[in-house]
């Protein structure tokens, strides 16, 4: 009788979930390298959402390859996106959480609340803190705020004795001196950002490695065109801002949202890492490491990965789909990559040659994907082969989820720092 | 000679579902309106009316059908023009709570089968509202 009951449960139960959700397979696909295999767009009457269900880390801890070690070196923070390592190695980590854009239609509201489970509760901190490790021995003894009441800093680029900040609204600089653990004094601030709705409020920076300029990563302002075409005027750029004089063009466009920057060694070439538009399918569209081309459109939101059209914007615009160009390196659907750099000899043989990417993870996907930083093998100053795992086991076993890697900064002495927003701790990872 | 008189039970809309049932015709009808304006004018303002324009329409249908069930509690009720009533009342409720989760499809994702639904809930909204109001005086129960 009972069994009857369940079964006959189980059966609306799948009859439902099959109506609500298109029927597709998470099982991935090829989805990394310059040649992604891209599916049909699906979308059922819902979207595949998996939450993070979070739990704190207790005595487990991330998972590292054999022969390196990692170690929490600050925690507590109020949500910490990006880090800078100074030359001195000193670590400025970016804390805050931004955006607030207007919630319009029914479905802001639900899919507010059920993602907001996902992340922190801890307030934006709006500041900069300093890591400091005085004698070398791993420990960072001194923890203090260099800088506050930022409105939600995100990108770091210091520049001779310039250090530069993206808030939200803004792109600031303060002087610094080596050494120096506390501003002088409010910012100056270089020029305005776009901040209208932000929702996509991150604001990526790199400088070039001549100082001359600022590359800023400005995130679309929807996840493809709901807020309306006139809520995207300079958004899903990059902008190049002239250091000096602030001011600015948009240096590539039709990347949805550029979450980092860097600049590859030895090179004036700019990389970023692009979160592409949801609800297309577990398997669409694949977020992406690419090369920053000057003036090239790389599609939003008119096509995705080069010239596929997405039919959910009108009106179309075929002109500029022709025009779109394909990124350089696809790293998975939905993988939400929020921090990118170049590694460096110190990092280990098998680690050298490279970029390392954190993946904040998936919530449009019934199989999650991403929680994790890998490595980008490059030969050759191009990205030639798969990802390789780096630090994993943010989302363990049991599904729970203890931490959401974001930011990663590389210390040419030898250490990966990555930024863990859900943890509000700052990992740092070793070659033993 | 006795003259027959045959006693019609005059059965009459409650004031209160009367009214619920009233309104759900200028919510489902002006969520077709927008939904057609958002159709000829791509202006993403018209895709937001239409999804709460049909959340309006879904509450005070839903009371409606509420009443319209309770309604088959008596037996006189429960055959013709009102059965139908009730039976275009769930119909009405269910596709417009599937357009629901179609307007909440990101732009142009909604359409053309939003707008489709829409056409149909509003065209159920229209009839039940005629079939409730004809078959039954307002007045008291149900």
């Amino acid at each position: 009788m009972n069994s009857a009951k369940n079964s006959a449960n189980a059966v609306l139960v799948l009859a439902l979930s099959t109506l609500l959700v298109a029927c597709g397979t998470d099982s991935e696909p090829m989805q990394h390298g310059a040649e992604p295999v891209l599916p049909e767009p699906q979308r059922g009457l819902l979207p595949e959402m998996n939450i993070a269900d979070p739990v704190g880390w207790g005595d487990q801890r991330p998972v590292v390859p054999t022969g390196y070690s990692i170690t929490p070196i600050a925690t507590d923070l109020k949500v910490p996106r990006q880090t800078l390592v100074l030359p001195n190695g000193d670590i400025l980590v970016a804390e805050g959480m931004g955006g607030g854009a207007p919630k319009l239609r029914p479905k802001d509201f639900i899919a507010g609340f059920l993602k907001s489970k996902g992340t922190t509760s801890v307030e934006s901190g709006d500041r900069l803190s300093l890591l400091r490790d005085a004698d070398g021995d791993g420990t960072y003894e001194r923890q203090t705020v260099f800088a506050e009441n930022l409105n939600a800093p995100y990108g770091l680029a210091l520049v001779g004795n310039r250090l530069y900040v993206a808030n939200q609204d803004a792109l600031v600089r303060f002087d610094y001196q080596p050494g120096q653990t506390r501003a002088n004094g409010p910012p100056v601030e270089v020029t305005k950002l776009p901040a209208q709705i932000n929702h996509h409020w991150t604001k990526a920076l790199a400088a070039s490695p001549d100082g001359r300029f600022l590359y800023v990563g400005i995130g679309s302002n929807s996840n493809i065109t709901e807020r309306g075409m006139i809520a995207e005027q300079d958004r899903a750029v990059v902008w190049q801002v002239d250091a000096e004089t602030g001011a600015h063009k948009t240096f590539a466009s039709g990347l949805r949202n550029p979450t980092a920057l860097t600049f590859q060694p030895a090179t004036d070439q700019l990389w970023a890492v692009v979160n592409e538009r949801d609800e297309l399918g577990p398997n669409l569209v694949p977020d992406y490491l690419t090369s920053v081309r000057e003036g090239a459109f790389y599609g939003w939101p008119y096509s995705y990965w080069g010239q596929n059209i997405d039919t959910r914007v009108r009106p179309q615009d075929l002109q500029k789909v022709a025009a779109a160009v394909e990124p350089d390196y696809a790293l998975g659907s939905h993988v939400a990559a929020l921090g990118v750099d170049f590694s460096e000899p110190a990092m280990g043989a098998l680690f050298a040659d490279g970029v390392f990417v954190g993946e904040r993870g998936s919530w449009n996907r019934r199989e999650p994907s991403g929680y994790k930083v890998v490595f980008v093998p490059f030969r050759a100053g191009r990205p030639a082969g798969a990802p390789i795992d780096f630090v994993t086991g943010f989302m363990g076993a049991d599904g729970k989820t203890r931490g959401r890697p974001v930011g990663v900064t590389v210390d040419p002495r030898g250490a990966l720092i990555v930024a863990d927003d859900l943890s509000n701790t700052i990992w740092r990872v070793t070659p033993r | 000679m006795a003259v027959a008189v045959e006693r019609i039970q005059h059965r009459t809309l409650h004031p209160v579902h009367a009214f619920l049932l009233a309104a759900t015709v200028p919510l489902f009808l002006a969520t077709l309106l927008a939904d057609a304006a958002y159709g000829s004018t791509y202006q993403v303002q018209w895709t937001n009316f239409p999804s709460w324009l049909n959340v309006g329409g879904l509450l005070f249908g839903g009371l409606t059908l509420l009443f319209a069930l309770l309604g088959l509690r008596h037996s006189a009720l429960r055959r013709g023009r009102y059965l139908a009533y009730v039976l275009l009342v769930l119909a009405m409720w269910v596709l417009g709570f599937f357009n629901a989760l179609v307007h909440a499809k990101d732009a142009w994702a909604a359409m053309p089968e939003g707008l489709v639904l829409s056409v149909i809930v509003a065209l159920l909204a229209c009839v039940a509202a005629w079939l409730g109001f004809s078959s039954l005086h307002t007045g008291d129960t149900p």
